[in-house]
């Protein structure tokens, strides 16, 4: 008798109704109509007051509209690079977390890398406009030290934009890095290094190889946070920052043209969507799991 | 390199001063957020005219609105505790059910419902903003055209931005309520049901206080990322704004120190939450 499985709860017919019944209603309700509702939105044309008819016009003028395209190009080309750059800036301090910091050290580090992001993105992004911004920190040290004879403005440049992007991301490519070369086991190295390898041939041979995982699901966790963010361009682009999330808010808020808007919307989520399909077949990893690890 | 291979003294240098740059990077904005929230100036840029709290306080001499006076700001801050409430209260509901879905229950399509629960997270937050913006809309026209009833909560305002940040958040509340349950050893309910306890006590005495450490971290987690989000919370806002969303529309506006004091009561009041959840999981491991 009590090696009898327990009937546990989720068996019982009710029961299992009863924990289904709240999953789906969340899903159904937030997540899959919603969505079905603005393929449908996306797909329509306006002929007059409170006439639809199903047309493909949305998509068509985004692609007619060079203006609308290349904002979609340079947000999606931006967030490479950006995501990019988060690898670059995250991996040594990764290493130095995982494998260089002894004891402690290495605990203490990696939770002080993360207390920046405990504060709201709002709250870094005003940080970066008071350095940055003509009249702010950096500028007027700048011309303190010599190295420029009135203050520059810093922000709404592309580079500025970047730098918050890039900010915003090192969390959820650190994560993820760490954990991935913490498994790796020190005595490959060791090997390697005995057998005459280079720094760059056991990198490239070893440490890469083993944290391609964690790789992979940083720069998805991070490309799609950065292609989707809306916060840093307009705030550190201002009127230069041509960020495709602004297009969709501006359609939808703005000109309260809400087919277009979902139009844009689904554009978006395409991109994003086969971005991080390309990249979990790249690497031949299951979504469920690259998830699970960030 | 690692330790135990010799690294030359150009690469330990170089380590340290990337280490030092690299903190510095991360904490110099958050620094002078919190410094100009004291500076004597009306603005938050250089130089230093000296200390004061008048961003707090308020100054009625100097024309100057401190934080504790400003009736909008503390308003949208008040605002975004509510709705950061029912977000937690909710995630942590449906978390703990999805949980017990997941790791108990046997049926078919589980695998397709746990990948699809995870799909809120890689949908971008503009567009979980606009399509729930829309579908509402269309459910609020379908009842006012067809019974005409005014469902005014569909309407953008609180209880979208509610269901909006829902609508993401319920997924890492449930992953991570989920990974403490499969941790569970079942053994423990075994011998409760043998003993003759009903299902309802072990779920109480048992399951629940096990439960506890992942509840009340993704609870934790939760109300932060309900405080912090910005763009679902942005498409479905009505005429009450969220403490982001009004920081937003002062920021580009321009620039006030009232905003860093804010900011810096935020830094440490979030602060004060991490320490308190990092103290207790800390506490629960050791226990």
């Amino acid at each position: 008798m009590a090696a009898a499985p327990v009937k546990s709860p989720g068996q019982a017919p009710l029961v299992l109704g009863l924990l289904l019944a709240p999953a789906l209603l969340w899903l159904a309700a937030l997540v899959i109509l919603p969505h079905v509702d603005l393929a449908i939105l996306s797909f329509r044309e306006r002929i007059g007051p409170r006439q639809y008819a199903a047309s493909l016009a949305q998509y068509k003028t985004f692609f007619e509209e060079p203006l609308y395209w290349h904002v979609f190009v340079r947000t999606a080309v931006m967030s490479v690079t950006a995501t990019l750059l988060t690898l670059l800036l995250a991996f040594p301090i990764a290493w130095t977390i995982a494998k260089l910091a002894r004891g402690r050290a290495g605990s203490l580090l990696f939770v002080v890398c993360l207390i920046p992001f405990w504060v709201s993105e709002t709250v870094r992004t005003l940080g970066w406009m008071i350095l940055l911004r003509e009249s702010g920190v950096l500028p007027a040290l700048l011309v303190k030290l010599g190295l420029a004879a009135v203050p520059p403005e810093l922000l709404y440049r592309d580079a500025t934009i970047l730098v918050g992007l890039v900010y915003t991301s090192l969390l959820f490519m650190v994560v993820p890095l760490v954990t991935a070369l913490e498994s790796l086991d020190n005595s490959l190295i060791e090997a390697a290094y005995d057998l005459g390898a280079g720094g760059f041939t056991i990198l490239r041979k070893i440490v890469i190889p083993h944290a391609a995982p964690g790789i992979t699901a940083g720069c998805i966790v991070v490309f799609m946070l950065t292609l989707g963010n809306y916060l840093t361009p307009t705030l550190l682009g201002g009127k230069n920052s041509q960020w495709f999330t602004e297009q969709i808010y501006t359609q939808f808020i703005t000109r309260f043209n809400w087919e277009q808007g979902a139009a844009f919307g689904f554009l978006l989520l395409g991109l994003s969507t086969a971005l991080v399909v390309a990249g979990l077949k790249i690497t031949g990893q299951q979504f469920g799991e690259v998830m699970r690890r960030t | 390199m690692i330790p135990s291979l010799p690294r030359p003294f150009w690469l330990r240098a170089g380590t340290a001063a990337y280490l030092l740059a690299f903190l510095a990077f991360l904490f110099l904005p958050l620094i002078v957020v919190g410094v100009f929230a004291f500076n004597d100036a009306p603005y938050p840029a250089p130089p230093w005219r000296g200390f004061t709290l008048d961003w707090f306080l308020g100054n009625a001499a100097a024309g100057r609105t401190g934080l504790f006076a400003d009736s909008e700001l503390l308003g949208s801050l008040w605002t975004s505790c509510v709705v950061a409430s029912w977000v937690t209260l909710l995630s942590a509901l449906i978390g703990t059910s999805n949980a017990f879905l997941l790791e108990r229950g046997r049926f078919r399509g589980k695998q397709t419902l746990s990948v699809l629960m995870l799909a809120p997270l890689v949908i971008p937050g503009v567009i979980l903003g606009i399509s729930i913006l829309a579908f509402a809309s269309r459910i609020a026209e379908f009842a006012d055209d067809a019974f005409g009833l005014e469902l005014d909560f569909l309407r953008p305002g609180l209880p979208l931005v509610v269901l909006g940040q829902f609508s993401y958040i319920a997924t890492i509340a449930t992953l991570t309520i989920s990974a403490r349950l499969r941790r569970f050893d079942t053994t423990l309910e075994e011998a409760a049901l043998n003993l003759g306890a009903s299902k309802a006590a072990v779920f109480r005495t048992i399951l629940l206080p096990f439960l506890r450490p992942a509840l009340l971290g993704s609870a934790g987690i939760s109300f932060l990322m309900s405080f912090a989000d910005f763009n679902t919370t942005l498409m479905v806002v009505g005429s009450d704004s969220p403490l982001t969303v009004m920081m937003y529309g002062r920021m580009r506006e321009g620039a006030s120190p009232v905003l860093n004091a804010v900011s810096l009561f935020l830094m440490i009041a979030s602060a004060a939450l991490a320490l308190t959840l990092l103290r207790r999981s800390d506490a629960g491991r050791r226990a």
